[in-house]
């Protein structure tokens, strides 16, 4: 596969501010056992490079220390068919050293700052970051534009190879040897249909992995690895001019990408319910059920995430009451709202306790679904759901790494990365009606069913047994 | 997908520490000096910057008041976030459980399925209504009930979890659903090669009736037998205000924090007669006499599980400092010896790692990576190898001051948080040490010496003393591990 490369040159000149200007409405609260209302507003800056490089800035002089977390616009749904996990490959590859920081420099001078560093990779985003004492602030910067500028003349195939036989093992441990780990590799291609760029698991096949090349890799790096396809988040004890002063001095030089086009698919909708039952090592059987759903911030996206709250998101949640402390057919269930960039989809997960089938556990969790359908969530289920899950969010703004992630999080989503507020009022704002619809509208319709038995138990009767599977 | 695991840098102060607090200022100076040096203009910059001085590490400070019936209070402020923390550690933990494997924990979990005249549904949906967080837990030394919420409602949320620690209703059905699913618990753990790994090691590390040789969480031939009674029982044993020690940090100053603490546990009465506390097991737990193997079968692995160890050492050792900075070189880092040999060098495996375990009785030493099956064997002779390497070879200097710095500034953000702080602050109870005294520590750590890590290793582990333990498909890697010579080779089951 090749992809256009054009490596124009754009000189550096003076960075472009575009402050970001805060909206922050004190909604006016009623009701007992609200939460009493409060605004929150984390103070961020963007600013955009000549060539494209988005930096926000979020000071907190707290402790002295500082993150800077990176977040390429890029991820599995970038890959094509056949180089599955390629972009999860590149990740680990942003560490094999840059023209003027050889590997293993990366890890090694980080360490000997007191710093330590890690990343990840998701169906649409690809983030790197830093975290350590604040002094170190320039070499964390510098090692990232090293690499995001330089790291093409040092990458070669040996690289490649070792990255590849270390990301088999990391498949190896989350898939092949973890106990229901098959279920990752079928899940995609249920619900998303051939060709969706969700179709395929993140960490991608062993055959693809084994078939990545080092001109995959290089043409990936041209395509995606751009500062305008890039955003990096400083947050921690620093000003924001001497911030700038050295992205711009370590990344200004670097040129522009060709542009990127990410696909834009519709969200699938299943037809009818697909199922498969797959045998593996494990002791009680488990079910999962995935329906699809609304992408992030779709205007859904909250009530379907309140809606997993109240099925699953406490000891009195529907899901957990009945299946666990009622029925007891259950040792664990949860729910979630996955909420992605291209399209979302909710999943219910349970664990049979022995002695118990999944056609039990299957026909309970349909008749709560049933119920929450008909009748809609309580007032009081509301204000739990809304109390919880918004200090659950405000857990999120204690750390410099948790703020640095959602303000990236917030910019490439909504383009706002103060969206702290947003999100509070988007939950504040959900009502019992809204969750009643959604649970209607999406979770009562066609899903995918995977169910996992002990080996040997795909016959049993009641357990649909369209394909049989063993690790 | 991540990169790594995790491999989590040592925290002196605990085991998930805790908050420097800041000094900046010359900080900021260095780093506007610096960019102020380097044109903004330059093409591209070649050369790795050189720092400023590095931020002090600064401990939090730590208010200590008695309250009258007993309680200990430590109060630590950090009003950044309007979050509140409390932790009420009670002395004795699963020391008092006798001869009944896990009889602590469940109890301890049990306090979560209902009290104060509440069903454990109900008291969720009322800690979740205030957005709170309250967990129970046990560990060899104490048991710990905390709280965590917005300051505007740690008020009421105190008051739950003072029924959770005071009035636990510890009724027969909750108890025996707990129970039950903690059997099932046991039942899938065996299905996890790394949950086995860790159950075969101390098993066969630490001898039957050492604390360590079982989990915290008791096996099922034990916990099968519990009921309310014995849960009862145990934690009537345990509740003393004498022994309890109530730390509270985050958005909050003493005054407040006695205040709060005085209304919902300030009517908790000393028993007339205290029960007794015995002390922590200390069953003498030699190294093996000589390296041995154990092997569990898992047919059609695709990885093999490797644990190996053996006793290591107390945290109240003097030598603490050097086995922490030894171990950051051979095993407790990115960079450390063992991850770039089986991972970067050679490819074998996502992560190695080593570490040891620390508590007041001497907890393990701990090497253990996942390895392609084919590679069993050759993984297992690169553990011993660089086993033999630190305790012959001295490590190099640029070693020496990386693992100092990679400790020392690492621990800068472990004290970030209110939670971080609260961890931090209930390890130094636990250790009999407190912040000031894990600071020396810090600053120890600066002043070793080649020579004094090499000692740590020579001293604290023994390569010819370990058990080694292997979970895969022994069809294909057993030759293999026999030709090495570790030791014998035995095959258990679990």
């Amino acid at each position: 596969m090749t992809r256009p490369s054009t490596l124009d040159h754009y000189g550096v000149s003076t960075l472009i501010r575009s402050p970001w200007r805060l909206a922050g409405a004190l909604l006016a609260l009623g009701g007992l056992s609200r939460l009493p209302a409060q605004v929150v507003h984390v103070p961020v800056t963007v600013d955009t490079l000549p060539n494209g490089l988005r930096v926000l800035i979020h000071e907190d002089q707290s402790s002295p220390i500082v993150t800077v977390n990176t977040w390429f616009d890029v991820g599995s749904a970038n890959e094509i068919p056949g180089r599955t996990g390629l972009a999860h490959l590149f990740e680990h590859l942003m560490f094999m050293g840059s023209q003027h920081a050889p590997y293993p420099q990366f890890d090694r001078l980080l360490e000997a700052a007191g710093a330590n560093n890690n990343a990840s990779t998701a169906n649409d985003r690809t983030d790197y970051f830093e975290a350590g004492p604040v002094h170190a602030l320039p070499l964390m910067l510098w090692l990232d534009a090293d690499r995001m500028g330089w790291f093409l003349p040092v990458m070669d195939a040996k690289k490649v190879d070792a990255q590849r036989d270390i990301v088999k093992n990391e498949r190896r441990e989350s898939v092949e040897n973890q106990p229901y780990g098959l279920v990752e590799d079928y899940e995609p291609g249920m619900l998303f249909p051939p060709g969706h760029p969700y179709s395929w698991p993140v960490i991608g096949s062993m055959a693809d992995l084994s078939a990545a090349s080092l001109e995959d890799v290089r043409d990936f790096f041209r395509h995606y690895y751009a500062p305008d396809n890039a955003v990096i988040a400083v947050v921690g004890a620093v000003r924001r001019d001497s911030v700038l002063k050295l992205i711009s001095t370590y990344f200004g030089a670097i040129p522009r990408g060709p542009g990127v086009t990410h696909p834009t698919p519709s969200q699938p909708r299943l037809a009818a319910d697909t199922m498969v039952t797959l045998e593996d090592r494990v002791q009680v059987p488990q079910l999962t059920y995935d329906f699809e759903s609304v992408r992030a911030w779709a205007p859904d996206d909250e009530a379907l995430k309140v809606a997993s709250y109240i099925l699953t998101g406490a000891k009195n949640s529907r899901l957990t009451q009945r299946l666990v402390y009622v029925d007891q057919s259950a040792s664990q269930v949860s729910a979630f709202a996955n909420d992605e960039h291209l399209a979302g989809y909710f999943e219910i997960l349970t664990r049979a306790r022995p002695g118990h089938g999944l056609p039990e556990l299957q026909a309970a969790i349909d008749a709560e679904l049933q119920r929450l359908a008909k009748d809609g969530p309580t007032e009081r289920e509301m204000q739990q759901a809304r109390n919880s899950m918004e200090s659950r969010i405000l857990g999120g703004m204690e750390t410099i790494q948790g703020k640095a992630n959602r303000l990236n999080q917030y910019y490439i989503e909504t383009g706002n990365p103060d969206g702290f507020q947003k999100d509070i009022d988007r939950l504040r704002a959900v009502t019992a009606t809204d969750v009643q619809r959604v649970v209607r509208q999406y979770l009562l319709g066609p899903r995918a069913i995977i169910s996992v038995v002990p080996i040997g138990k795909a016959a049993t009767p009641g357990v649909a047994a369209q394909r049989r599977v063993v690790p | 997908m991540i990169r790594h695991p995790e491999q989590l840098a040592p925290s002196l102060a605990s085991g998930s520490a805790a908050a420097g607090r800041l000094m900046s200022t010359d900080v900021i100076v260095a780093i506007l000096l610096l960019a102020a040096s380097i044109s903004p203009l330059a093409a591209q910059v070649t050369t790795a910057p050189t720092l400023g001085p590095a931020p002090t590490l600064v401990l939090p400070a730590v208010e200590r008041a008695v309250l009258p019936n007993g309680i200990t209070l430590l109060v630590s402020r950090n009003a950044e976030v309007p979050i509140v923390e409390g932790r009420l550690i009670i002395d004795g933990g699963a020391r008092l459980q006798g001869v009944a494997p896990g009889l602590a924990s469940l109890a301890a979990g049990a306090l979560m399925e209902g009290a104060g005249g509440r069903t454990g549904v109900q008291l969720a949906e009322e800690i979740d209504l205030l957005g709170a967080r309250i967990g129970a837990g046990a560990s060899w030394e104490n048991f710990t009930v905390s709280v965590r919420a917005p300051k505007r409602t740690i008020d009421p949320a105190l008051s739950l979890m003072a029924d959770v620690a005071l009035r636990p209703n510890f009724a027969s059905a909750d108890v025996k659903r707990l129970r039950d699913l903690r059997l099932v618990g046991f039942l899938t753990a065996r299905d996890r090669p790394g949950s086995v790994a860790s159950k075969v090691f101390y098993r066969n590390v630490f001898p039957a009736g050492h604390p360590f040789h079982g989990e915290i969480v008791g096996d099922s031939a034990s916990v099968a037998t519990f009921d309310s009674a014995a849960v009862r029982r145990l934690w009537s044993s345990a509740i003393d205000p004498h022994r309890a020690t109530f730390i509270v940090t985050g958005d909050v100053t003493l005054a407040e924090a006695r205040a709060w603490v005085t209304k919902h546990f300030g009517n908790w009465i000393a028993p007339v007669h205290p029960p007794t506390k015995p002390a922590i097991a200390t069953i003498a737990a030699p190294p093996h006499p000589s390296t041995r193997v154990v092997l569990v079968d898992k047919p059609g692995a695709a990885q093999s599980v490797i644990w190996i160890g053996a006793p290591g050492a107390s945290r109240t050792s003097p030598d603490y400092p050097a086995i922490e900075l030894m171990n950051t070189i051979l095993g407790g880092s990115f960079s450390s010896r063992l991850n770039d040999f089986l991972r970067e060098q050679l490819g074998y495996t996502y992560g190695a790692n080593s570490r040891f375990e620390w508590s007041p009785v001497p907890g393990a030493f701990i090497a253990s990576a996942q390895v392609r099956t084919n590679v069993t064997d050759s993984s297992l002779a690169v553990f011993f190898r660089e086993f033999k390497r630190i305790q012959t070879e001295p490590i190099t200097a640029t070693e020496l001051e990386r693992g100092k710095a990679y400790i020392v500034l690492g621990a800068l953000d472990n004290y970030e948080t209110a939670g971080q702080v609260a961890g931090a602050i209930s390890s130094s109870v636990m250790f009999g040490r407190p912040l000031a005294a894990i600071s020396r520590e810090y600053a120890k750590i600066e002043l070793l010496t080649t020579a004094e890590v090499q000692r740590a290793a020579d001293d604290y582990f023994d390569p010819a003393r370990m058990t080694v333990v292997v979970v895969g498909d022994l069809a294909k890697i057993r030759a293999g591990i026999e030709k090495l010579n570790l030791g014998p080779v035995e095959v258990q089951t679990y």
